[in-house]
């Protein structure tokens, strides 16, 4: 018994930490957005299905969704060129390495140089206007839903090459082999060997880069500031109003909303993930 | 008895504060007594300090200040605070500066008890009377010279300054704006800025009420305004940005909807800035300072008070652009600064001033409707 409790010493400060910072917040979320003055009530809950509040639910979803397509598309292609190069090759390793960097880019930094580049004063802004007439910023699409799309994809492509680069990798030489001595053509082998292999990966990826979107606040905070057109900026708004107040407890019933729904999305990536480690260890 | 139980608890949670030691506690005793032996955190008046040089004795001691979301720029707060500071020999610590009037009540509910908390509050309508609980009843040495309609009866809280709804405008870059309506002309196309979210910002909702007005509403129908942002927004004349002096100054946001105080205030730093109220929807609105009953720093929370009450404070207000609210009897004693007050806004028609009431079933309306108009 003692040994057992000598044994998981170590594991103490890791449960403190993941007490502290995880468990604590989200039962706290879950009991507030049911218990309103310590009395049990779904006023909160059915705040959700206000017109504001799908509303920004819809366009949350839309948002991750589509950026998570267009990452997960593009960054595969990118991730299956750099696994066709040679592994020694300083692209190869440079690009690996940008990856990485790009993929944490997100939040105001990012924000900032998209409008120090193509905002509405943006170095390529003026440039264009100069020598085309063309007004790149319009009537200020960067700062609204059509913007965020485009920034996301900044983080959502290298996010994605950097998960999908261990998936190509487990993809053994033997298999194209077996396939091609079997007489398969080139076509025949990705689309019955490797592409029903990778689909799990490319499944569980696209859903990571999902929640990824889901839950970005920083980028969006810092490039949109009218109508709260997202999940995230909607709960900013509850919290910060200093016109609609009391409204804290809308924020809670929001945030259990994104757990909820983060929560799925990742069940149902760790199926994918084990599915995907039957075969590419 | 209870008393005592109240003491012990609250000896623990200093204790329990001072482990945490995300900031050291508030120690009671230290300049927490007036001269007469009483509680500085409980002094209504500076009769209770044993008169006002007590009041400066007993805040040099405290030798700091918390405020909170008081920009420099915003009513010539950069300025008042650095008079305040140099007059008194007191630290003022400015903390976000850019934040909204609920951050600072979060603030303080946040910090309670520890030094870092705010001492004073300036806050736009709503939030100040939801949170008069919160507030430390203090009376300043020209309270009686305040009218009326702007303090609580008790002193919880007393307007401090206001202004205009205005519509600033680079008169460099765009044609100049006379009307409301200009506003929809194709030579504002990509042009036109709100300050803030109106179901955010206390400015921004006041923006749509004068807009409201111009557009045939009325303080209980603010509808009229937000269907004029929706062809604003249609037209491809609304600017999704929030205005900042820099967006301002680089041309970004050539046209602000904006209190008159703040744009003329950019009139300083860019010359072509013109700054225009609509004199058939004007929309007044006043900030409200309190002290917050938790102050860590009770004593130049105090002082703070009767120095932005003082002459020499109602005329720094009045050199940023905005009405202090002692003016009509400051101009009557001839004791205001007269060339910063020529320079405010006159309106001659009624002007509008919302009640609690009508705000509350304004904002409603706009939590509904102002995200589906612009979105």
């Amino acid at each position: 018994m003692s040994r057992r409790i000598r044994e998981s010493l170590p594991l103490l400060p890791f449960f403190a930490l993941v007490t502290i910072f995880l468990i604590v917040p989200t039962a706290t979320v879950i009991v507030s957005a049911f218990f309103v003055d310590g009395v049990f009530s779904l006023a909160r809950i059915a705040a959700l299905f206000s017109d504001t509040a799908l509303s920004a639910l819809w366009k949350s979803v839309l948002l991750s969704a589509s950026t998570a397509i267009i990452g997960a598309v593009l960054g595969a292609v990118l991730a299956w060129l750099i696994v066709s190069s040679a592994p020694t090759s300083v692209l190869r390793r440079a690009v690996i390495s940008l990856c990485s960097v790009l993929a944490q880019f997100g939040g105001v930094a990012l924000a900032f140089a998209f409008l120090a580049t193509i905002g509405l004063n943006g170095v390529l802004t003026l440039w264009v206007q100069e020598h085309f007439g063309w007004n790149l910023a319009g009537s200020g699409w960067l700062y609204s839903l059509t913007g965020l799309i485009l920034v996301y994809t900044y983080f959502q492509i290298p996010l994605m090459v950097i998960v999908f680069v261990p998936a190509l990798e487990g993809l053994r030489e033997q298999w194209r082999e077996a396939a091609v001595s079997l007489g398969a053509s080139t076509f025949q082998y990705w689309r019955q060997v490797a592409v029903p292999l990778l689909t799990p990966a490319f499944l569980g990826s696209f859903l990571l880069l999902f929640a990824n979107a889901f839950a970005a606040y920083a980028t969006a905070a810092a490039l949109v500031s009218q109508g709260s057109p997202i999940l995230p900026l909607l709960i900013r708004a509850a919290l910060t109003s200093e016109v609609v107040l009391g409204q804290s407890g809308f924020a809670y019933a929001l945030a259990l909303e994104m757990i909820v729904i983060v929560a799925a999305v990742m069940i149902a990536y760790n199926a994918l993930v084990r599915r995907t480690a039957r075969w590419l260890q | 008895m209870k008393k005592t139980r109240l003491l012990g608890f609250t000896a623990a949670a200093v204790l329990v504060a001072g482990i945490a030691g995300c900031a050291p506690p508030e120690k009671k005793s230290e300049g927490g007594q007036t001269e007469s032996g009483g509680n500085a955190s409980e002094a209504t008046s500076a009769e209770d300090f044993g008169g006002m040089d007590a009041l400066v004795e007993a805040a040099k001691k405290e030798g700091q200040l918390n405020v909170i979301a008081l920009p420099p720029d915003w009513a010539n707060y950069g300025a008042i605070i650095k008079a305040f500071g140099d007059k008194y020999g007191i630290k003022v610590n400015s903390a976000q500066p850019d934040a909204a009037s609920q951050d600072e009540i979060n603030a303080a509910t946040q910090q309670k008890g520890k030094s870092t908390a705010p001492d004073v509050f300036d806050l736009g309508q709503s939030v100040a009377l939801a949170n008069t609980a919160m507030f430390a009843p203090y009376k300043v040495a020209t309270f009686d010279s305040i009218p009326q309609a702007y303090k609580d009866a008790d002193g919880k809280w007393v307007n401090d300054y206001g202004g205009y709804m205005s519509i600033g405008f680079d008169s460099a870059k765009v044609p100049p704006v006379a009307d409301v309506n200009d506003l929809l002309k194709p030579e504002y196309n990509g042009k036109v800025a709100l300050n803030g979210d109106p179901t955010q910002a206390g400015a921004a909702f006041s923006g749509v009420l004068m807009v409201a007005l111009s557009q045939g509403g009325s303080v209980d129908d603010i509808a009229p305004g937000v269907e004029f942002f929706r062809k604003l927004k249609a037209a491809g004349n609304f600017l999704p940005v929030d205005p900042t002096p820099a967006t301002i100054e680089s041309g970004q946001t050539p046209v602000v909807i904006d209190w008159n105080y703040l744009n003329a205030a950019e009139t300083a730093k860019l010359p072509s800035w013109r700054v225009f109220v609509p004199s058939n929807a004007a929309v007044a609105g006043y900030y409200y300072q309190a002290i917050n009953a938790g102050a860590p720093h009770p004593a130049a929370a105090r002082l703070w008070q009767e120095f932005l009450y003082s002459d020499e404070g109602q005329n720094l207000y009045a050199a940023g652009g905005v009405r202090p609210v002692r003016a009509d009897q400051m101009m009557q004693a001839g004791s205001i600064d007269k060339a910063a007050v020529d320079k405010i806004p006159v309106i001659d028609g009624p002007v509008t001033v919302p009640t609690p009431d009508q705000t509350e079933k304004a904002t409603k309306y706009l939590a509904d409707n102002w995200a589906k108009a612009i979105g």
